[in-house]
């Protein structure tokens, strides 16, 4: 998990002056947020999918110069990944291709993509081998073994740190406590 | 924030699995691959037979100047050329 350093709006700013490694950072860190928008609230297929998250991502540097408000680049890319898909839906069900996706499905499975969002900032607020046990197991769903042979840490403790980094989220979380500066984060 | 139980903070963060390695790398090389396209339409600008032999087959012109014609880039093209850009 990279270390987050610039807010969205400081990300942007550098993104518009050329700077390609910042491009590279955006990129990282909204690409899980437009991966769960075109995956898990539209279900489009693998192949469409792809062409939709590389359409996100052209049209979003193509268009870096227009955004009116830097620090509000994540509800624009959510918007832009949301408009791309129903385009995408729209299309593929005049050419016969794709059953129409359940009514209001999006709707509920995009508010807690939202949700999970603000989850994945309480985990900034954690140290570094929790963030990273937490997300190899829920977000990348790899196996006790494998995270023990990563990290390397004994196979038999495993799940009880996850256990205790995941009462340490709740536990931060409840105290209200939120991540700083204000960067969305690996989104 | 909600206080959410630690089933719940779990099924959320199952939620944000990463994206697939390859469609992040492609995205993250955005920035040169689009200089090759403003040199491509710089040309096109220019020349207008290019410009002719350009909209008639995007994908061979992007594959000729080294980019792997991914729908995406041929539609960035595309709106490039397009009268009135």
């Amino acid at each position: 998990m990279p270390l987050v350093t610039d807010s969205d709006a400081e990300l942007v700013a550098r993104c518009r002056s050329g700077d390609d490694e910042a491009w590279r950072e955006l990129v990282a860190r909204f690409s899980r947020y437009v991966y769960a928008i075109v995956i898990q609230a539209y279900r489009l297929p693998a192949a469409d999918a792809e062409d939709v998250f590389q359409e996100v991502f052209a049209r979003t540097y193509e268009r870096l110069e227009d955004l009116r408000d830097d620090a509000s680049i994540r509800p624009w890319i959510g918007q832009l990944t949301r408009r791309l898909c129903v385009d995408h839906l729209r299309s593929r069900k005049r050419e016969g291709e794709l059953e129409p996706i359940e009514q209001g499905a999006p709707d509920a499975t995009l508010a807690r993509i939202e949700e999970a969002l603000s989850i994945r900032e309480g985990l900034k607020l954690l140290s570094a081998e929790c963030q990273e046990i937490l997300d190899r197991f829920f977000s990348r769903d790899e196996s006790y073994e494998t995270i023990s042979g990563a990290l390397g840490i004994p196979g038999g403790t495993v799940a009880s740190r996850i256990s205790r980094c995941l009462a340490k989220l709740r536990e931060q979380l409840a105290e209200g406590r939120t991540a700083s500066p204000a960067p969305s984060g690996e989104a | 924030m909600t206080l959410r139980s630690e089933l719940e903070l779990a099924e959320l963060l199952e939620l944000l699995p990463p994206a697939p390695e390859a469609w992040v790398r492609s995205a993250q090389e955005l920035p040169p691959v689009h200089r090759r396209l403003d040199d491509l339409v710089a040309h096109a600008l220019a020349d207008d037979e290019y410009r002719r032999q350009l909209t008639a087959d995007l994908e061979a012109a992007l594959a000729e100047a080294g980019v792997v014609p991914e729908r995406s880039l041929v539609q960035a093209l595309r709106r490039r050329l397009a009268p009135g850009d």
